[in-house]
């Protein structure tokens, strides 16, 4: 049994297939990220899934899918002090992955031209 | 081939011929010298415990959620996954070892919308698909010729 059986969570959907959860999450939240399965949520609950895994913030809470194998997927939602670090953890990641992606492209031709220093454009 | 570490993946057991076909082919892998590890659901296992008490045809039993946290975490994995499904939850279950695991899946689709449910699958895998709930004769069959492929 994972911990989020002992948490105070809220049924949003359920019985469903894992496609249904993840159009409600997308439709349901103020924010949306997308995780790989066996992303780790609060204290040790992997999320089972197809991915890309939608996870969203409403508020403080976070909406996640949750599959048993002779129920179906749920869409669950669990509003706490540990959602609201879930929530941030996943901004943060989000960040990183923009910082990490900027980092990865190539400076552009026009972003070169904006090294280039003002002695320099009276020298062409 | 010989050596290498299959799972066998049960989830529900509602649909009769999983139990069947997992005790068939853990014990066709395990004497063609593969080492096999069937992992289920709570109901699957004890399903499985009960018509093989001795541990004659299946040697290693565990639990299901219990294997995915170890692969995930990579304390454990395998180099084949038979993953069985005759509902959504099953193939989601297949899906995310498919993703975390190293291992060639193949996928057991089974049960009386075995069709419909193949085809909302997205990932890399071999399907054997056999629409039946109560005979098993059928997906022996399939998995035999399977089977035949991979000791080629």
């Amino acid at each position: 049994m994972s911990c989020i059986e002992q948490m105070k969570y809220t049924i949003h959907l359920q019985r469903t297939s894992f496609k249904d959860a993840r159009e409600y999450i997308e439709k349901n939240s103020d924010e949306v990220y997308y995780v790989s399965p066996g992303y780790k949520i609060f204290k040790d609950y992997y999320i089972i899934g197809v991915p890309p895994i939608a996870v969203g913030a409403k508020g403080n809470a976070l909406i996640f899918p949750y599959t048993k194998p002779c129920y179906g997927t749920f869409v669950l939602s669990i509003d706490d002090e540990d959602s609201i670090k879930e929530i941030n953890r996943l901004r943060e990641t989000e960040k990183e992955k923009v910082v990490s992606s900027l980092k990865k492209s190539k400076p552009s031709e026009s972003f070169k031209a904006t090294l280039t220093s003002y002695q320099d454009i009276w020298k062409k | 081939m010989t050596g290498a570490k299959v799972l066998l993946m049960m989830g529900c057991p509602e649909v009769p011929i999983q139990t069947s076909i997992a005790l068939y082919l853990s014990h066709k892998l395990t004497n063609l010298g593969f080492d096999v590890t069937v992992a289920g659901t709570t109901a699957a296992s004890k399903l499985l415990k009960v018509s093989d008490s001795d541990g004659y045809y299946v040697k290693k039993l565990v639990d299901l959620d219990k294997t995915v946290v170890d692969v995930i975490e990579k304390r454990t994995d395998f180099d084949m996954c038979f993953a069985f499904m005759h509902n959504d939850a099953g193939m989601t279950y297949a899906a995310t070892m498919s993703s975390i695991s190293q291992a060639r899946m193949y996928s057991i689709v089974f049960g009386r919308n075995a069709e419909a449910l193949a085809e909302t699958m997205e990932f890399d895998c071999v399907k054997i698909v056999s629409q039946d709930v109560h005979n098993p004769v059928r997906l022996k069959n399939k998995l035999d010729k399977v089977m035949e492929e991979i000791v080629k």
